[in-house]
């Protein structure tokens, strides 16, 4: 997990393996923002308003699937994702300390 | 490397860079005539807690252990514990652990000395005795090696991952250059990093405690049949960005560097010299880095997105933010910003750089926000019931 931080973008991809882009400045639903990987600057056109901080689907994430963040698993989309969405509470949620779901195992599912 | 810096020398060898009277209450009982005297007399700081009676097993210790490692800190010049007379904390056990360091150690109770007016009285005489003591200590040059630095998160926001966390982290990685000691904690906010972490481990048996510890926790959280979701990730750590205790986890892990863990140690359990090192111990702000003043840290760097006033009793607390708004915002509780890292302007080293000068203006004296702000926030993590 290696921290790269480059400007001239409205939004950080951290891992060639994400799924997500944090937000660096408050943005709104029809915006077509910019992030940069490996292959330099990228286009994506919000379906949401995204504000600072908070992350936005830049490829398109199936119901049930791990989201990645820092090429890390960050939790499982409780809905599909289309490019350009919100990405938080509201279609993903943590794996991990979730006694509610009974045993680690059944977490884990 | 042998660069120095000014510190008090204890009796032990161990070096302070701030040079306290601490009063310890060993028990709730006797809180009040603790704070009075630190009123009366300039200089003192008092820890009252709530705790050291009616208390068994692994607690009872832990309160013994976390009392006795704050009177052991480097910090701290000379200790005065009153007790109340009859709890299961026993003061003279207590002053006897502490006078190991070779500090000077004063105990009384309030019920021999005849209640609270007469015992504050009694222990302000003491107190104004020993402060002029310690004023008398001059201080010496010493080697950067001898500083142990704790880091932590609190407060956070999409930026703590982002910039202040990675920044501190170059801050960690230049105290480990210099000979120096780095502890890590908050055994909940590891949890869906910590394979990351356990790789690091300079052998197999940390890695498998690491895991232990880890493990130990969430089987707690499936037993009580709780989601950990609404209490962590907090609900300003969602409004800042965050989503799930695995994100807040991966964001949370980069303030310690890139050293290898040469150890996993118990919450207030001393910190060895040298290296970076894991203390179990709750994402709590003020019972982790009580924990860690009670292992012998120095300082705390405290990154913050969301942003904190927390401070702590006998130890420096220094201010990390990467959210320009937040330093503009709550500039009186924040002493370094690293938001330029976000806008393209500063880099990582730089951020890295500004951390670790701040840590050297602090440990040669410079008061940090929460020390000027009079913050001593003191509270030591429970095990079990009460009886």
């Amino acid at each position: 997990m290696e921290h790269r931080i480059e400007s001239g973008a409205d939004a950080l991809y951290m891992d060639e393996r994400d799924h997500v882009a944090t937000a660096l400045r408050d943005m709104t639903a029809g915006e077509t923002i910019q992030y940069r990987n490996s292959e330099g600057l990228r286009g994506v056109t919000l379906v949401d308003p995204i504000p600072f901080g908070h992350k936005v689907a830049i490829v398109a994430v199936e119901e049930g699937m791990d989201v990645r963040k820092y090429g890390e698993v960050i939790g499982r989309a409780v809905k599909s994702i289309v490019v350009g969405q919100h990405v938080h509470v509201h279609n993903i949620e943590g794996i991990r300390g979730r006694g509610d779901l009974g045993t680690k195992e059944a977490a884990a599912q | 490397m042998n660069r120095t810096f000014m510190g008090y020398e204890r009796a032990n060898g161990d070096i302070g860079i701030r040079n306290h009277l601490l009063i310890i209450p060993t028990v709730i009982c006797s809180n009040q005539v603790c704070n009075r005297i630190m009123q009366m007399v300039p200089g003192t700081v008092a820890i009252p807690h709530q705790h050291g009676c009616s208390q068994i097993g692994a607690d009872k210790d832990r309160t013994f252990d976390v009392l006795a490692g704050t009177g052991k800190n480097p910090n701290v010049g000379a200790v005065l514990i009153i007790s109340l007379g009859c709890e299961v904390v026993d003061p003279a056990a207590l002053a006897e652990e502490i006078r190991k360091t070779g500090k000077p150690v004063e105990f009384f109770d309030i019920q021999s000395v005849g209640g609270s007016v007469k015992a504050i009285s009694h222990g302000a005489e003491l107190a104004k005795r020993m402060m002029a003591d310690l004023e008398k200590q001059e201080k010496v040059p010493v080697p950067w090696n001898k500083l142990k630095v704790g880091v932590k998160c609190g407060g956070s926001d999409a930026t703590s991952g982002l910039s202040s966390n990675p920044a501190l982290g170059a801050a960690a990685d230049s105290l480990i250059a210099e000979g120096g000691s780095i502890v890590i904690g908050e055994t909940t906010e590891i949890i869906g990093a910590e394979h990351l972490l356990a790789e690091r481990c300079v052998t197999p048996e940390i890695s498998d405690q690491l895991y232990h510890i880890v493990n130990r926790f969430e089987d707690e959280v499936q037993r009580m049949g709780a989601d950990m979701r609404g209490g962590n990730p907090s609900p300003g750590n969602i409004a800042g960005g965050l989503s799930t205790i695995e994100e807040k986890s991966l964001g949370c892990i980069s303030k310690c560097g890139k050293a290898p863990i040469q150890g996993v140690i118990e919450y207030a359990e001393n910190i060895p010299d040298h290296g970076l090192y894991f203390m179990d111990s709750p994402g709590n702000d003020i019972e982790c880095v009580s924990g860690m003043a009670a292992g012998g840290a120095h300082i705390v760097c405290f990154t913050t997105g969301r942003g904190t006033p927390t401070g702590a009793a006998v130890i420096p607390v220094i201010k990390i933010t990467g959210n320009k708004m937040t330093f503009e915002k709550m500039e009186d509780n924040m002493d370094v910003d690293v938001s330029d890292m976000l806008d393209g302007t500063g880099s990582l080293e730089q951020a890295g750089d500004r951390i670790w000068q701040e840590i050297m203006d602090v440990a040669a004296g410079k008061w940090t926000k929460a020390e000027v702000l009079g913050h001593q926030e003191f509270s030591i993590n429970r095990i079990g019931p009460s009886l």
